[in-house]
């Protein structure tokens, strides 16, 4: 069992206050620590934070994904033990590795396909048929995140991608349109457990659902044999504490994401469920000592 | 109680929560200017700011 925990962060939000509060009402010592303040010596164990140094885990928290995916790494590297790990950030952080962990496992999700030159990705969409939906490997919170309605709509999109300097945008991530209904569901996954869910309803003006670009959230309750492909989708990263996303066929669920920094303020507000100590409680019961 | 901070952007008053933590974002009523909270002395009355990181392409979840 932990005694001390640490939240690394880099912009506290209302998760990691809501987490920094329940564990000290748990009568754990925590702290916060700001991974943007100091510099890590990867041959030196004492250039870690004192207050890393003296907890049992560290919750990692980070808005930016590189930045708490490679401190997670050094972390790991001095035998810490981090939530999530390494790994779980790593896979659930990229859209293409979560979706060959899914596949791999037989969990349902919508037919993806990758292309890796703008003319291969303009001539898949156009064989198959649109709409189609465009995403980047990394990102989140549904930015350029893009539905493409026909070739018009392909050409400016690899145009756009083509003038970015990062080169993740020349590997194309192809998805088929699923048809649902104006909603998915976010369900958090904490160790082997959901511990919350909710419907997201798409804005007026927008066919994306996600709460930063004004996504409604309602609580779901989910059937027995949701929740069993919500854990096993979180498993698939590498388990922790996530926020599996999924829309509604009428063939079942389709998982199209697995979030490893879940932000779940929205989803504490519509269920009344106090997911910051779930999360709080797990860590404490993974610690080793 | 809060601890008032005027905005390097346009002058206006950021008023900082006194049990604001280190790393809490606030921002300016007036600009929007957004700051991160480097500490806090509420019995002094002083709250040190820095201007905030503006959004990156790997933020979110």
């Amino acid at each position: 069992m932990a005694n001390a925990i640490s939240i690394l962060s880099d912009r506290l939000r209302w998760e990691e206050k809501a987490l920094y509060k329940s564990a000290l009402s748990m009568g754990l010592k925590a702290s916060i620590v700001d991974a943007k303040s100091h510099t890590l010596d990867i041959l030196d164990e004492s250039s870690l934070p004192a207050e890393v140094r003296e907890s049992d885990v560290v919750l990692q928290r980070c808005v930016s994904h590189y930045r708490g995916l490679y401190y997670a790494a050094v972390l790991e590297r001095f035998g810490r033990l981090v939530v999530n790990s390494f790994s779980t950030s790593l896979i659930s952080g990229n859209k293409l590795l979560t979706s060959l962990e899914l596949a791999k496992r037989g969990i349902p999700t919508p037919r993806t396909y990758v292309s890796f030159s703008d003319d291969s990705a303009v001539e898949f969409m156009d064989r198959h048929g649109y709409p189609m939906v465009v995403k980047p490997i990394v990102g989140s919170w549904g930015r350029m995140v893009a539905k493409v309605d026909d070739r018009d709509d392909a050409s400016i999109i690899v145009e756009f991608r083509r003038m970015l300097q990062d080169p993740t945008y020349q590997v194309y991530y192809l998805q088929e349109y699923v048809r649902r209904p104006p909603r998915d569901i976010r369900a958090v996954v904490v160790g082997d457990s959901v511990v919350a869910a909710e419907y997201r309803y798409q804005p007026p003006d927008d066919w994306r659902t996600n709460i930063a670009r004004g996504g409604r959230a309602e609580p779901a309750n989910l059937r027995e044999d949701e929740r069993e492909i919500m854990l096993k989708a979180a498993e698939a990263v590498g388990g922790g504490v996530l926020g599996v996303d999924a829309m509604e066929t009428e063939e079942g669920l389709l998982v199209h994401e697995v979030n490893g920094g879940v932000e779940f303020h929205g989803v504490s507000r519509a269920t009344g469920i106090d997911v910051a100590s779930k999360i709080v409680e797990y860590v404490k019961s993974i610690a080793r000592r | 109680m809060v601890i008032k901070v005027q905005c390097n952007e346009c002058g206006g008053t950021i008023e900082v929560p006194d049990d604001a933590l280190p790393g809490e974002i606030v921002s300016c009523p007036d600009c929007g200017t957004e700051y991160e909270v480097v500490s806090v002395d509420a019995k002094a009355g002083r709250a040190e700011l820095k201007p905030a990181e503006e959004v990156k392409e790997d933020w979110g979840e």
